[in-house]
């Protein structure tokens, strides 16, 4: 309306003819970026919208052994609410979060920082090393480091013979979500520090330089200078750790294979769900299962930008 | 001899001017070159013992130590590792290329196609799709696994190639990547350009376009690559045919009829030469594609 007007304060007598050409412009645009968009949505709807609403839908019926199945209302989840496989692979996952992502993320950034105040001599290897194993399969990480645990042939276990020390336990009940911890570690330290080292590559020097020629030392200008500017790479790395950790799946469930009186068929919420939808054969619980998952992991991304939001409008 | 003067040349005037302007390298540190080198022994040792390992014969793995050569039976283990039941393996390889490629390739033209128009075009309804597939960005993958595996096994296309080609053409974080990859890569004034010559929007985005958006696609295309590749859950329950796993599932497999036992389907040397196997391509990659990891992840994760 705005521009039709506009135009018609202009040019009276040629409105008629201007406007016409101009809508049709903007309605081919239109249909130009609907058909971008299409493909992606089309598949976007099929494969995650449906499945979200068919996860939902499911979570609201129960199977019986009598009669099929039939409408159960809010009973799956208050069944999850006060499941203690759930509830206690809930809770490992969130002590694991609290281990895990600070060690992790402490690791990246050192690292990132390390790399680019320019103080390592072979700067490139070191940069690769780190990295590099962020392109091994989690599942050949897992095998790996389950050999690299294992009490037979783990040169760990060689070690301690060899010194006539005790074995290590890295598969026992007690120690094994640190030797998942330490996995997951390996895996995603170097991927983090490259998000976060990429950050630090694009800050424009001449912000620390002036630093730098008042006397400031390295670790200083990181503090005050360079984690302030990153802090949207930090923050994004820390949503993706939040995803990733309460997802875990692929590194317990290959370790279950050495150490099964270590790690059962609860100890994440995706490996329970896992087993209810495909040894208990109860789709309907384990729906609820993942959507109870799902809620929890956006919660906790939504809090984790909410609180940056907020330091951000503080500063 | 002329390197040796512009070298002291440059000195000099680095010396002239550092009071001033500080020179731009900084001085390198002993003390934190050795710590970083400890911790990339930590970061490699795993795969030094992996490639090690893939030399030993499965007797050895026992009675020698792990982080050095014993006897070199690398040929034997990769001859066992490609002929043990009729040579699935290499069907296995074949399958994870099969699933890799077109995974990748199907999500990065997607992406970048819904990414641009994102990007360059202003239309009703717009912004509201995108904060959508921003906020899909937080649905965990694997929560919505099981719901499609039971939605496929409906229409029968579990244990398909489909089945895990399909869920893996959707990126929302490669939209956005190639949304905010395209807001600046590709000038309002080329597009203008283009429609005052009469140029239809699709020729556009395919001519004008497509060519400027190729670094962010490839960094799209290596992420999903690289997902699809190392995936195991979406695989794991979709399949049921050893002929049509990807090379996780399968290795997985072997470790577990291995450390069980029975009858020794798979010795540990197998499984280790095939992990050796499937590690090497990717690695080889990653170190030949370095710098599109990097700009593609700094125009991601600066404005996050």
């Amino acid at each position: 309306m705005a521009t039709a007007t506009s135009t018609a304060e202009i040019d009276t007598t040629t409105t008629p003819h201007k406007r016409k050409p101009l809508t049709v412009a903007k309605r081919r645009q239109y249909r130009a970026a609907y058909l971008f968009v299409l493909p992606f949505f089309v598949i976007f709807l099929a494969m995650i919208i449906v499945p979200l609403f068919y996860a939902g839908y499911l979570s609201f019926f129960k199977q019986q052994l009598v009669g099929g199945t039939s409408f159960a209302g809010f009973a799956n989840y208050t069944r999850a609410l006060t499941d203690p496989a759930f509830l206690s692979g809930v809770a490992r996952m969130g002590l694991f979060l609290l281990i895990q992502v600070p060690i992790m993320l402490a690791l990246s950034l050192f690292f990132a920082l390390a790399l680019d105040s320019g103080m390592v001599r072979l700067a490139k290897f070191v940069r690769l090393g780190i990295y590099i194993p962020y392109a091994v399969p989690a599942v050949v990480a897992a095998l790996m480091w389950g050999y690299l645990y294992g009490p037979d042939f783990g040169p760990f276990a060689q070690l301690s013979d060899a010194l006539s020390l005790p074995k290590i336990p890295f598969l026992s009940p007690h120690f094994v979500l640190f030797s998942i911890i330490n996995v997951v570690n390996w895996e995603f330290v170097g991927y983090n520090m490259i998000i976060i080292y990429a950050a630090l590559r694009s800050i424009p020097t001449d912000l620390y330089e002036a630093a730098r020629v008042d006397g400031a030392s390295e670790p200083r200008i990181a503090w005050s200078i360079k984690i302030p500017a990153v802090r949207p790479a930090i923050v994004l790395t820390i949503i993706f750790s939040v995803i990733g950790s309460f997802q875990l799946f692929n590194e317990p469930n290959l370790l279950r294979i050495l150490a099964p009186n270590a790690i059962n068929s609860s100890y994440t919420p995706n490996l329970y769900a896992y087993t209810l939808a495909f040894v208990n054969q109860d789709a309907n619980y384990a729906a609820a299962i993942a959507f109870l998952l799902g809620i929890v992991i956006m919660a906790l991304s939504y809090v984790v930008q909410l609180s940056n939001q907020r330091k951000e409008n503080q500063s | 001899m002329t390197t040796l003067t512009t070298d002291a040349s440059v000195d000099v005037i680095g010396g002239n001017t550092a009071r001033i302007n500080p020179p731009q390298k900084q001085r390198k540190s002993t003390l934190l070159t050795v710590l970083m080198l400890l911790c990339t022994l930590y970061f490699l040792f795993p795969l030094f013992w992996l490639l090690v390992a893939s030399t030993k014969s499965n007797a050895d793995l026992f009675s020698t130590f792990g982080l050095w050569f014993a006897h070199f039976s690398l040929i034997d283990n990769l001859k066992s590792t490609f002929t043990i039941q009729d040579g699935v393996f290499s069907r296995w390889i074949v399958n994870s290329l099969i699933y890799s490629l077109s995974s990748a390739v199907g999500a990065t033209l997607l992406a970048t196609a819904a990414g641009y128009a994102f990007a360059k075009y202003k239309f009703p309804g717009g912004n509201a799709l995108f904060s959508v597939i921003l906020g899909a960005i937080m649905i965990p993958t694997t929560a919505l696994a099981i719901p499609t595996y039971l939605l496929f096994a409906r229409a029968q296309l579990t244990d398909t190639y489909w089945s895990v080609i399909l869920p893996s053409l959707v990126s929302p974080f490669g939209v956005y990547l190639m949304r905010v990859y395209a807001a600046d890569a590709v000038d309002y004034s080329l597009i203008e350009a283009a429609r005052v010559d009469g140029v239809g929007e699709i020729r556009i985005f395919f001519q004008v376009a497509f060519r400027l958006l190729i670094p962010g696609a490839v960094t799209v295309f290596l992420f999903s690559l690289v997902a699809t590749w190392n995936n195991y859950f979406l695989p794991l329950i979709m399949l049921s045919t050893p002929e049509k796993f990807p090379i996780p599932v399968g290795l997985a497999q072997w470790q577990s009829t291995s450390s069980a036992g029975s009858g020794g389907q798979a010795l540990f040397s197998t499984v280790i030469t095939g992990s050796m196997v499937s590690v090497v391509p990717l690695i080889l990659a990653f170190i030949f594609l370095q710098r599109f990891w990097q700009s593609g992840l700094a125009s991601g994760g600066v404005k996050a």
